[in-house]
């Protein structure tokens, strides 16, 4: 085990982020001779795709799928590579002048890097609903790391409600680990697959087309599949009932677990703390971080790779990794071999093909974005959607004043939960874009640490002098 | 098209907030300008500490005034911008500093001010049990207390407007030039013509100032500020020290407020602070020695504001002293949210009269003007 006393004082190149990109870039620069250092928050690497790839107890590769066995490989050749590879390692800030501030068990250190890669992909579209707060209400995400990090599958009357391609896998994965499901609640919009037509050419050639087709057949095969126009959880203390509109028609479940999913959106936080300037993707409805053809953002020296650059997906996170480390390992040391980043850009295109098809379909509906009043936007400081439209109203002009008057954004979660339903919320009461709203600026430290924590930095040698003198 | 005003204020910090809203109240017409929004950098992101203690004598009776406002806030603003009254209380770390504190207290005294109160180790065990036993004592300042910073200087500016202000925001000031006795204010949405204008442009004032041919060796300074998660009810009045650079308060939702000095690295033209952590970790050594019940708090954030530290450590105050009809507030090297009520009074009064009760002597930009 690493510990925060071991680390050097300073690495060529600093990959946060043990996901397809982190591993992939780490590789890459290690094995060029770059001195190199990924931190990853988790017990292991492989990020949420390849969650648990080194430790996870289902042996059976059925279950998971041979798409995620690939990051046993892309573990393995990090681990080869020679680059130091620190988990459990929470990178709690980041700024412009690449100042990497990370934790160790308890005991902080401030690193220097000459190069920086953010690799900490993405983060569940908020969805919020009303009852979204109560117990057995949780995200498709957090049932898919118990899956994978435990082999845990719910127990009870389990229904799973949203879209997009995540719902799909992790519902797969859920039937061949032996779980029941007793339906799923679809969000698409029918409207969507019109819009989508457009790009099912491109589609046609991507890889999603025939793993999803047959997804899509395996899950309908065993659960049945209802589509809903709006849905609220309901119950004393715990999820009970689920309510939906289905075709105009109400109906009810008993449930004790419903596991919500409308697609995944960039992890911004720590690239945003850093200063990198971000614009409003309106395709994926999200914020994402300006770069150049390297994944280069516009700080200098810091790069994102993988889903945080925006959405494409892991092996497309993987060419993404490579593609940075690249640059990286070109700045850092002219003098060393790397692969011609001209026939990674074709991988990665390949793999980006099939985007269009999906982000239109799986578009989520503004009524699953953009929450009826009663309804909580902000979980840590408890504020709902109407009290955000009646700010709006009274010429609260973005989120940034909004944590003001109102906190959201303010708790632990630092505006996870609630960032994009806030920026969303006041551009529609406001009768403005997403993209003028903008965003939290976001405050370090991106993942609370404790004031003891804190307290363990190391003495600075000109603090030790004012000491004494 | 050329806007007219009575008076052009420079800056939407609570200070040209407040100045918006006094004038107002007088009957005149300002339009207060700023480059960003009102309370966007020091006004809406400081400590929010409502402190008369441990201040230069030049200030006290500005600070004595605007407390008198501060008590009745709610009346002034309708928002009683958070403002709860529980104390400043100065903790000695040790007899040597006990001993100063004492001489301090005693000499405020012979001069006239009775605010500071030298109080033993039990009066500080009972004002903050949390405090560690090594402390010999302190000095209390009862009446002060603590508000919500950007919710006060939003409740001034909502104030000012419904009186009569205009405010300008997003709009930044290119030029000042002066006809006869009318200024002329250049502006990124137009020219503003305006018999007076007040300079209370914070970390951006040594700029209007020059471009009035007053220098002034301004520093732009970012002091550091963290904020905990919420943790139970501890202590009540604002703890500062001396010695060690620290501020510690919790406000009434549980989180407590770690500051006291230590300094980012400001770049005012980006709007942009980079902490220095290693500083910080400075403040929670501090924090872990003086109040072991928070060494398992948890951090949630760290953030800067940008403000203006002059070298005297006191801030500019009163007419040009190269331009007539030209005033200046800036400057307030880090404690200026206390007086901000009480000075954009005074100033309003300075103005509309000619004249102020509240002595200024000290405080005028003529002590940096090179003779």
């Amino acid at each position: 085990m690493t510990e925060a006393s071991d680390l050097a004082s300073a690495y060529d190149l600093v990959v946060i982020g043990g996901g397809p990109a982190g591993l992939a870039a780490a590789a890459l620069a290690a094995r060029a001779g770059v001195s190199t250092v990924l931190f990853d928050e988790n017990p292991g690497v492989g990020g949420q795709i390849y969650r648990g790839i080194t430790s996870t107890p289902l042996k059976k590769r059925a279950v998971l799928g041979e798409d995620y066995w690939a990051g046993a490989e892309l573990a393995a050749e990090a681990k080869a590579s020679g680059a130091l590879i620190v988990t459990g390692a929470t990178v709690w800030s980041l700024d412009p002048t690449r100042q990497v501030g990370v934790s160790i068990a308890g005991k902080a250190r401030m690193i220097e890097a000459r190069r920086v890669i953010i690799a900490t992909g993405s983060l569940e579209r908020p969805f919020p609903i009303p009852g979204w707060t109560l117990p057995g209400v949780m995200t498709a995400g957090a049932a898919q790391t118990a899956l994978k990090a435990h082999g845990l599958v719910p127990n009870g009357r389990v229904l799973l409600a949203g879209c997009g391609p995540l719902l799909w896998l992790l519902a797969a994965q859920m039937l061949r680990a032996g779980a029941r499901i007793e339906a799923i609640l679809d969000t698409t919009l029918r409207a969507n697959w019109l819009r989508a037509v457009p790009h099912l050419p491109d589609f046609l050639l991507s890889p999603y087309w025939s793993k999803g087709l047959a997804l899509l057949r395996e899950v309908r095969a065993k659960v049945p599949v209802i589509p809903i126009e709006r849905l609220s959880a309901r119950g004393e203390g715990k999820l009970q009932q689920v309510d939906y509109v289905s075709r105009g028609k109400d109906s009810r479940r008993q449930a004790d677990v419903l596991l919500l999913h409308q697609g995944v959106v960039p992890n911004v936080n720590l690239a945003n703390a850093a200063g990198v300037a971000h614009r409003w993707n309106e395709r994926q409805i999200c914020f994402e971080p300006v770069l150049d053809v390297d994944f280069g953002s516009s700080v200098p020296g810091i790069a994102i790779a993988g889903d945080g650059a925006g959405i494409a997906g892991g092996t497309a996170a993987a060419e993404r990794g490579r593609i940075a480390a690249i640059a990286a390992v070109r700045a850092l040391k002219p003098s060393a071999s790397v692969p011609d980043p001209q026939s990674v850009r074709q991988k990665l295109q390949r793999e980006e093909l099939g985007r269009g098809f999906l982000d239109t379909l799986y578009r989520p509906a503004d009524a699953f974005r953009l929450p009826e009043d009663e309804t909580i936007a902000c979980r840590c400081e408890e504020v709902t959607a109407k009290q955000i439209r009646d700010m709006a109203a009274i010429g609260c002009e973005g989120p940034n004043q909004m944590k003001a008057f109102l906190r959201c954004g303010m708790g632990p979660c630092q505006g996870r939960l609630c960032g994009l339903t806030v920026t969303e919320l006041i551009a529609a009461s406001r009768h403005t874009r997403p993209a003028d709203v903008g965003y939290y600026r976001l405050r370090p430290p991106v993942k609370p640490i404790t004031l003891a924590e804190l307290a363990s930095l190391p003495i600075s040698e000109a603090e030790r002098k004012a000491v004494e003198r | 098209m050329v806007r007219t005003a009575d008076v052009v204020v420079i800056g939407g910090g609570l200070h040209g907030c407040s100045t918006a809203l006094h004038l107002a109240l007088r009957g005149l017409k300002p339009i207060l300008v700023e480059k960003d929004y009102a309370g966007r950098h020091a006004s809406g992101v400081n400590a929010g500490g409502v402190r008369q203690l441990a201040r230069d004598i030049a200030e006290i009776p500005l600070s004595l005034s605007s407390m008198a406002i501060w008590e009745h806030i709610e009346e002034l603003v309708g928002d009683d911008c958070g403002f709860a009254s529980h104390g400043t209380v100065l903790v000695a770390e040790s007899e040597a500093e006990f001993a100063d504190f004492r001489a301090r207290v005693d000499d405020l005294r012979l001069k006239g001010f009775t605010h500071e109160e030298l109080i033993d180790r039990a009066e500080l065990k009972r004002l903050v049990p949390a405090v560690s036993d090594h402390c010999p004592g302190g000095v209390v300042s009862r009446r002060d207390g603590a508000a919500d910073p950007f919710r006060t200087t939003q409740a001034f500016r909502k104030r000012a407007i419904e009186k009569g202000a205009e405010v300008m925001e997003g709009t930044t000031v290119t030029g000042l030039s002066r006809v006869d006795k009318t200024w002329r204010v250049e502006t990124s949405a137009g020219p503003i013509e305006a018999l007076k204008v007040v300079n209370a442009a914070g970390a951006w004032a040594d700029r209007i100032a020059a471009m009035l041919g007053e220098p002034v060796p301004l520093e732009v300074i970012a002091p550091m500020l963290m904020v905990t998660s919420r943790v139970p009810a501890f202590i009540e009045p604002v703890v500062i020290l001396r010695s060690r650079k620290l501020s510690f308060k919790q406000t009434g939702n549980g989180t407590v407020v770690i500051g006291g000095g230590h300094r980012a690295t400001p770049f005012r033209d980006q709007n942009r602070t980079v902490l220095d952590w290693e500083k910080l970790a400075i403040s929670a050594r501090t924090v872990w020695e003086l109040f072991p019940i928070m060494r398992e708090a948890t951090i949630v954030r760290a953030w800067a504001g940008i403000e203006a530290r002059m070298p005297d450590e006191i801030p500019v105050i009163g007419p040009s002293s190269t331009s007539e009809g030209v005033y200046h507030q800036f400057g307030f090297s880090a404690h200026g949210f206390q007086l901000g009520p009480g000075t954009g009074a005074m100033m309003a009064e300075l103005i509309a009269t000619g004249a102020t009760n509240v002595p200024i002597d000290g405080l005028g930009i003529a002590r940096f003007v090179a003779r």
